[in-house]
């Protein structure tokens, strides 16, 4: 097993006025090549904060403590690493075209020029499974439906062939079904790509359907991280169980009784 | 028995570029009183629209709507705002919903205000027993709608639905966007409210699994129509339309335990 990344006393802090919040706290972490590697947590907990770090997006106000070790060089953002945010309508942009924004990575990183982009353009968006991808090239985002522009967004994320795929809550504001197949589609595209995952969510059972290992934050620590079956079955931190005991699926006992 | 709320062929359409899209169509439904009715299904299914149809946010286009046996869509002015405070709602995003300059106070205040159910000098003593009810410390009263938590703003958002004692509250997708210990909580005040009180609430949301936790009565709905209805139990366990099987299938599960 070779190491991609790794996340070596990693503090992060932000400057809000005169305070200073801290984001990450000494977090040492290391992600495998070729993983999926989920990270969760609640709000606050700092895992879009370790995202932003890895794909070294975090704002020049940031302050950082600590390094993150890459044993194969250093990665260039958005040829190495592929980003997929949660609000897709927030992160393509509304007056380019869905082949312009999808070529856009392959002609900057791959030096292909704008027809040869857009060919590569057309079978990435037949990879991500959208319908008709030669009249989608000339689409806007806004034609598409919330899970037709995620599904946008992993091919630009992608266009450039990253090693390692971040994505963060990418699943969160689609509804149940259209979660269920971008999740299938990540899970094949990662495994056909021979990409690392690192899958940023806050559900617990959405992260163990699909990632080898489970990492928890909590109010910017890493709290214990295991494979997904020793998350979930065995967990080590009292926090990690209370997370399991909230999740809500079809074998909780309902909250209500059958009514007289 | 009659239904608190009963439903007719309810329908509502928009026009898009001259298009005309039928957001709801046919929704016939009831809910009896201290009864919760889960409305489920996917994006653009048409529930937020149900849900606002039902508030009397926008009129429908046709069908009728019976709420405590009279006929909603026909009250006006004076006649429609008395009943206005017999039903109530509570949105996605608190903080979308609620004033975030505002007090806490001022956020209660309002419908105490406005409906007269409290003069001035017994306001504060009100706002402190509705915040009590929502397990909210009174001293929060004075606190700007920005500077609380998420989880403490949805509260607030329920104690402001609770203020004028309604008989039924919608929820659109009221624990969505909240973290999962705050959810539990949330979903457990509600189940606790309806104990005490026998209120009802149309609890919507695009997951059927919370939807499970705390409704009765479930309504599937897709494109618009309610495409299957019963007890919940019996939905979950055998549904009957493609959309329910779909919505039940696609509920991320733990991976099972092993001994």
């Amino acid at each position: 097993m070779t190491t991609l990344a790794a996340i070596e006393d990693l503090s992060v802090a932000f400057r809000q006025g005169s305070r200073s919040v801290t984001a990450l706290d000494s977090v040492n972490l290391t992600i495998n090549s070729g993983e999926r590697l989920a990270i969760i947590g609640e709000s606050g907990s700092g895992k879009s904060t370790l995202a932003l770090a890895l794909a070294g997006l975090l704002p020049a106000s940031a302050e950082q403590i600590g390094k993150i070790h890459w044993p194969n060089g250093r990665p260039l953002p958005g040829r190495d690493i592929g980003m997929v945010f949660q609000d897709p309508s927030a992160s393509l942009d509304p007056v380019l075209t869905i082949g312009e924004q999808v070529a856009e990575g392959a002609v900057a990183h791959l030096g292909l020029d704008w027809k040869a982009a857009r060919l590569r353009a057309r079978d990435l968006l037949a990879r991500v499974q959208l319908p008709d991808p030669q009249s989608l090239l000339h689409a806007f985002p806004h034609q598409l439906s919330g899970g037709q522009r995620q599904r946008v967004a992993i091919a630009a994320a992608i266009a450039a062939g990253p090693v390692l795929l971040i994505a963060d809550e990418a699943t969160s504001a689609l509804d149940t079904i259209v979660q269920a197949e971008i999740v299938a589609l990540l899970r094949s595209l990662v495994a056909e790509e021979g990409m690392t995952l690192l899958f940023i969510t806050h559900d617990i059972a959405l992260a163990s359907s699909l990632a080898d290992r489970i990492a928890v934050f909590r109010q910017a620590k890493l709290v214990e991280i295991g494979t997904s079956a020793d998350i979930t079955r065995h967990p080590r931190e009292f926090y990690t169980a209370s997370l399991l005991a909230a999740h809500i699926d079809l074998t909780t006992p309902p909250l209500i009784g059958e009514r007289a | 028995m009659t239904a608190l709320l009963a439903a007719e062929g309810l329908g509502k359409s928009f026009r898009r570029g001259g298009v005309r899209l039928a957001a709801v169509e046919g929704a016939s439904f009831s809910v009896d009183a201290g009864e919760t009715l889960g409305i489920v299904g996917p994006s653009g299914s048409g529930k937020t629209t149900l849900a606002r149809l039902i508030m009397r946010l926008i009129d429908a286009d046709m069908g009728t709507l019976c709420f405590e046996g009279s006929d909603l869509f026909a009250l006006r002015g004076k006649a429609l705002r008395a009943t206005r405070k017999r039903f109530q709602m509570v949105f996605q995003d608190p903080l979308a919903a609620l004033n975030p300059r505002a007090s806490v106070a001022d956020v209660i205040g309002d419908p105490l205000r406005i409906h007269r159910l409290s003069d001035r000098a017994s306001r504060p003593a009100a706002i402190a027993r509705l915040l009590d009810r929502v397990g909210l410390p009174a001293a929060l009263a004075s606190r700007a709608v920005h500077e609380i938590s998420g989880g403490q703003r949805q509260r607030v958002a329920i104690a402001r639905a609770l203020a004028t004692k309604p008989r039924l509250i919608v929820l659109d997708e009221a624990v969505s966007a909240l973290d999962v210990s705050v959810r539990a909580h949330i979903l457990k005040l509600l189940v606790e409210l309806q104990a005490e009180s026998g209120i009802s609430y149309i609890f919507v949301s695009h997951d059927i699994a919370v939807v499970r936790a705390i409704a009765h009565r479930i309504a599937i709905m897709d494109h618009g129509r309610i495409v299957e209805t019963g007890p919940t139990a019996q939905v979950i366990a055998a549904p009957q339309s493609a959309t329910g099987k779909a919505l039940i299938a696609a509920v991320p599960r733990l991976m099972p335990a092993q001994d």
